[in-house]
């Protein structure tokens, strides 16, 4: 690494900040094209109901309406559906059951919220007086929310799917493991639900279609963590354009944890009626909306078990969960609670026989997909409550049972398909329990306890697969794409860089960290490097940001982008300094001939490649790459949490938290470490304040609101001086920057650590997420109840 | 939302005019209540009568014997209230903990026991002051003012003027906050005043802001901290959600109370 102030490893501050904290970013809802019409979605207020009738005729004449489709508008113009782009296939070899998911419905809605026409208007205010005046007769049907029920209930949601079942799917060696708990010492058994939660991005989701009838092509503006696949989408499954007449644009995005990934239905229906209406499409969601529509997250129901040795080795894991899929299958749904998931669930330990049997299910509700770890957190919270659980049942240490279990051979092959390809899991632990202070934590306890207060501690060691890749091994297990990514770099005669960058940045701070690796690389200011992503005609191709992938791939197709722009400046200089190309190094952005003390700046070589005056190589200093991994990257690390709970009243407060990771080397510690506290926030509103509820009786979704549903807040979160980060350095042997993703780390290993740290403090073996002060209550009166009776 | 005539009178008796005229009218004060639910469509009141120009409608006023506020004063003027601060600290701290820092400065005392909210502060701290709300009509005791869920014992066209909270001699607020909302799971107003009296005005936990009188009973008996905590409440006809069962709600009232006394 560098000593450079802006290179690689520097904690610089980010570039973008000053124009996103001035208000001069440049949203979706920012732009406004001229002669745009605003739409409105007419939603399904049923979680399951026929559609016996749409009548539009009075809305139709309401003023300023432009346009008013239905389901039937769609079929007749042989507008493609949304699809599910990962083959999932059962055990018994069956392909995963994908009901029909039109953009508007079709006959029937399958969840509070489904879209069931769309109003065009001149303003925003005239759609939707419109969309009141729209009569829709609906004929109720049976509903089912809780995934739990799903496959028993008398709810039939896609005839595909008689009993509301998706796939039933299994990883690893059913008849070893059952032998490992047949053979065990002891046995932990827990029944976790991980809850659903709700993304809640700063900014809603927002699209604007626009046709051009001179070109005959479409531009899409919308809020998409990957635009190039949004434009592969609509272009070859929908139907609506071919890639070259379909531009593709998402400018600034205001986060997204995943929910911006997936093709939703409000973008290809502003694209798509953009050329009926004859006029831009623009819509963008109320929170309200967002609440009801975008992909929701987690919603596993887990049966899981662990099995242990008389020396206090674990033999064997298994577990059995249902997953809600929601209403229909979002765009990489499937892949979460299957690859994703039972993939890690030998998590950081030595676990000979895995067994994971899932079944995916159709709920009336939102349809649910990746969010923030996607499939990483529910397995992270299976294994960390199980160890956890079984090292106090066996009244062990909780940190010296993981540390026996510890994988400390690699590469290391699970028996659930991860070759782990480096780490050093017991220095993470090390030091965090010396950042901790673990070996005083009785000292603290009692502390608390002079306070009225309950503490309790709990661990959480966690492994992740990020920098989601390898494009053979996500084929061969059915993914619809390669997970590649690929970069430009176009070196102006001024000697200043563009990057074009098929990662996508919607907070990561890519504008900064990119042109960090173009500083070390080639000794550019990093002033003088832009860097453009997010638009389908300026950038080829790419397959955006999510899966912590934009490091440990977008970078690497950067960095060989940027090996041969140097290796091109080489012949350049040699060209100019009548040298051999051999004869030419390069550092701190001057080429120098060896042995003379000829040399050139980098904007010297650039000026001489574009002006071309010298004869000998091809003008022009411009290179593309792409990259793609032999693995995926495997962070890995330690939280400690320590919380204290009122026993009066069941609040908790985080009082302390540790986090070590792993993600080898760093290329913004600041930017890192930003991305870990944010993480651990969201872990945190996970485990004591998230909770997506839909009522059982209506269907209606309860948490719809902030006044329902508990957002993590900075009064949640330890106090600064408890809040204590730190890392350690295996670096990725896969990848030559030696660096492991960094993005979703904090989400996928927080909750745990929380509910394990709650559980200890008053003495429970179960909690349920979110652990708000209610539930923590019951609980204690439970056990209260039960000691007072023993 | 839709659309609505919007008035700015000058003074009270020209709001009530204007309101009077109008087959649909509401008051405006602070809109914090009344905004969003007009955005979420749950009101569309035809004319809106803004209150906030009227000459004289917001101060504060304190007297040997009472803290007067009047009806447009905000939230954030209250809880910075160097006065208030030290006639009833508790009222001052009550203030300080409504919502957030923007709310504060819009929200007004009117606006918030006009409306009723079953999970707003003001109104407990009218109950266990033993408040008089004062109209262009009349004045009405706290006991009888608060009568149901959102309803008060405000005519249509009847407008809070002022607030007149007597001094006591010692008094707490303690609030357990909706952890989504943030609003009053439970909130507890408690004073004593100098004949020794107890109130106790409990917010958040039914439909309509009460008096827990077995607890004052209680602490009429034994003013103590144990006391307070050691009367247990029913829970019947307390709200029971997703957030807080009524078995809760009861027994945090009994916390908070016991609490209250406490730092009173
Ligand atoms: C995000 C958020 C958080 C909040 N958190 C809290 C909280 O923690 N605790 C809490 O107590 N409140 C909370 N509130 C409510 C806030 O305090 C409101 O401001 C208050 O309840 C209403 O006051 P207002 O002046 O805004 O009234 P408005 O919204 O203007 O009016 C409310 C109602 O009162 C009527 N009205 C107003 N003034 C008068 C008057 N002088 N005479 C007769 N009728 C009148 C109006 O016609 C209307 O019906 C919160 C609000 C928001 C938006």
């Amino acid at each position: 690494m560098s000593q450079s102030a802006t290179g690689v490893g520097a904690s610089v501050r980010r570039k973008e900040d000053l124009r996103f904290i001035t208000g001069k970013g440049q949203y979706t809802d920012d732009i406004n094209l001229k002669d745009q019409a605003y739409a409105y979605f007419l939603r399904s207020p049923h979680a399951h109901a026929k559609i016996k009738s749409i009548n539009t005729a009075k809305a139709a004449k309401m003023p300023g309406v432009a346009g008013i489709f239905t389901g039937q508008d769609i079929a007749d113009s042989k507008l493609g559906g949304l699809i599910c782009g990962w083959m999932i296939h059962s055990k018994d070899g069956s392909a995963m059951k994908a009901g029909p998911h039109p953009v508007l419905a079709q006959g029937k809605v399958r969840y509070v919220g489904d879209h069931v026409a769309v109003i065009i208007a001149d303003t925003k205010e005239q759609a939707k007086a419109a969309a009141a005046a729209v009569q829709v007769s609906y004929e109720d049907l049976p509903h089912v929310v809780d995934a739990s029920k799903a496959m028993k209930s008398k709810a039939q949601i896609h005839d595909v799917a008689p009993d509301n079942r998706v796939f039933n799917w299994g990883l690893g060696n059913e008849e070893s493991t059952a032998a490992a708990f047949k053979n065990a010492a002891h046995v932990t058994t827990l029944n976790i639900v991980n809850n659903r939660l709700i993304p809640n991005a700063m900014e809603p989701r927002a699209a604007i279609g626009a046709y051009d009838s001179g070109t005959e092509g479409y531009t899409l503006y919308t809020t998409s963590q990957n635009p190039h696949v949004a434009r592969l989408v609509i272009s070859a499954f929908h139907g609506l354009a071919p890639e070259h007449k379909l531009r593709v644009i998402a400018p600034d995005v205001g986060g997204g944890f995943g929910s911006k990934i997936f093709i939703y239905a409000e973008e290809v229906v502003c694209v798509w009626a953009s050329k009926h209406v004859g006029r831009p499409v623009k819509w963008t969601a109320e929170r309200t909306e967002s609440f009801l529509s975008d992909a929701h997250g987690r919603d596993h129901h887990t049966k899981a078990e662990l099995a242990v040795d008389a020396n206090g080795k674990i033999t064997g894991l298994r577990v059995h969960t249902i997953a809600s899929m929601g209403a229909y299958l979002s765009t990489f749904a499937s892949c979460v609670p299957t690859y994703l998931y039972a993939t890690l669930l030998s998590g950081q330990y030595n676990i000979p026989n895995v067994y994971a049997e899932v079944d995916a299910v159709y709920t009336n509700t939102s349809p649910v997909d990746a969010y923030r770890g996607a499939g990483r957190p529910e397995a992270t919270y299976v294994v960390e409550r199980l160890v956890e659980t079984a090292a106090r049942e066996l009244k062990l240490d909780p940190a010296e049972f993981r540390r026996k279990n510890f994988v400390t051979q690699f590469p290391h092959q699970t028996p659930v398909i991860m070759t782990y390809d480096a780490g050093d899991y017991g220095a993470a632990l090390d030091k965090a329990l010396q950042i901790n202070d673990y070996k005083n934590f009785a000292a603290r306890k009692a502390e608390s306890a002079k306070h009225g207060k309950l503490r309790g501690i709990g661990f959480s060691a966690y492994i992740e697969a990020c920098g989601i890749a390898p494009s053979a091994a996500v084929g061969s297990l059915g993914a619809g794409v390669g997970l590649w990514e690929s970069a430009e770099v176009r070196v102006n005669p001024v000697g200043s860089v563009e990057i074009l960058t098929g990662s996508h940045s919607h907070g990561q701070g890519h504008e900064t960290t990119f042109a960090q690796l173009v500083s070390e690389k080639l000794g550019v200011d990093i002033n003088n490097v832009s860097i453009v992503h997010g638009d389908t005609d300026k950038v080829q191709f790419g397959m955006g940001t999510y899966g912590s992938r934009s490091g440990a791939v977008g970078m690497h197709a950067l960095s060989k982008a940027l090996d041969r722009v140097e290796a091109k400046a080489k012949k350049v200089a040699a060209h100019c300094m009548e040298a051999s190309e051999n004869d030419i190094e390069f550092k701190n952005g001057t080429f120098t001939v060896k042995g003379t003390d000829k040399k050139m700046a980098f904007g010297e070589v650039a000026l001489q490649a574009y002006i071309a005056h010298k004869p000998g190589f091809e003008p022009g200093l411009k290179e593309s790459a792409f990259h793609d991994p032999a693995n995926f990257v495997f962070p890995a690390g330690v939280h400690i949490c320590e919380v204290e709970v009122d026993p009066e009243t069941g609040h908790t407060e985080v009082a302390a938290y540790t986090c070590v990771d792993d993600f080898g080397n760093l290329i913004n510690p600041m930017i890192v470490e930003g991305q870990v506290q944010g993480g651990i926030a969201q872990g945190i509103g996970q485990a004591l304040l998230e909770g997506c509820s839909y009522d059982d009786d209506s269907g209606q979704l309860l948490t719809g609101s902030y006044m329902d549903y508990a957002m993590p807040r900075a009064r949640n979160m330890p106090a600064v001086e408890n809040f204590k980060l730190g890392f350690t350095c295996t670096p990725c042997p896969t990848n030559p920057m030696g660096m492991k993703g960094c993005g979703e780390a904090g989400a996928i290993g927080s909750p745990p650590a929380v509910i394990n740290a709650i559980t200890n403090a008053i003495g429970v073996r179960e909690i349920a997420m979110p652990a708000t002060p209610l539930t923590v209550w019951q609980a204690m009166q439970a056990s209260g109840a039960k000691k007072a009776a023993e | 939302m839709e659309n609505f005539n919007y008035h700015r009178p000058a003074t009270v008796a020209a709001a009530v005019a204007a309101l009077k005229k109008s087959k649909d009218g509401k008051f405006l004060a602070g809109g914090h209540t009344l905004i969003p639910t007009m955005k979420q469509g749950l009101a569309a009141p035809k004319d809106v009568v803004d209150l906030t120009a009227i000459k004289g409608f917001s101060g504060i006023k304190v007297s040997k014997t009472a803290v007067t506020i009047k009806a447009g004063t905000t939230h954030q003027e209250v809880a910075t209230s160097k006065e208030i601060k030290k006639a009833i600290p508790a009222l001052a701290e009550m203030a300080g903990k409504i919502g957030g820092v923007h709310v504060r400065h819009r929200g007004t005392i009117g606006g918030s026991i006009a409306n009723n909210d079953p999970a707003a502060d003001y109104p407990s701290a009218c109950m266990g002051l033993g408040a008089t709300i004062e109209t262009n009509k009349r004045k009405i005791e706290a006991d009888k003012f608060f009568t149901g869920m959102f309803e008060t014992a405000l005519k249509k066209d009847e407008v809070i003027t002022a607030v007149h909270f007597p001094i006591p001699k010692k008094a707490s607020h303690q609030k357990f906050p909706n952890p989504a909302s943030r609003y009053a799971m439970v909130g507890v107003f408690l004073s004593q005043n100098a004949k020794g009296q107890v109130r106790v005005g409990v917010t958040g936990a039914a439909p309509c802001v009460f008096r827990a009188k077995d607890i004052e009973a209680a602490l009429a008996k034994e003013f103590s901290a144990k006391a307070a905590a050691g009367t247990k409440v029913a829970a019947k006809g307390l709200l029971s959600d997703m957030h807080a069962s009524a078995d809760y709600r009861a027994h945090l009232i009994s916390v908070l109370a016991g609490r209250a006394v406490a730092a009173a």
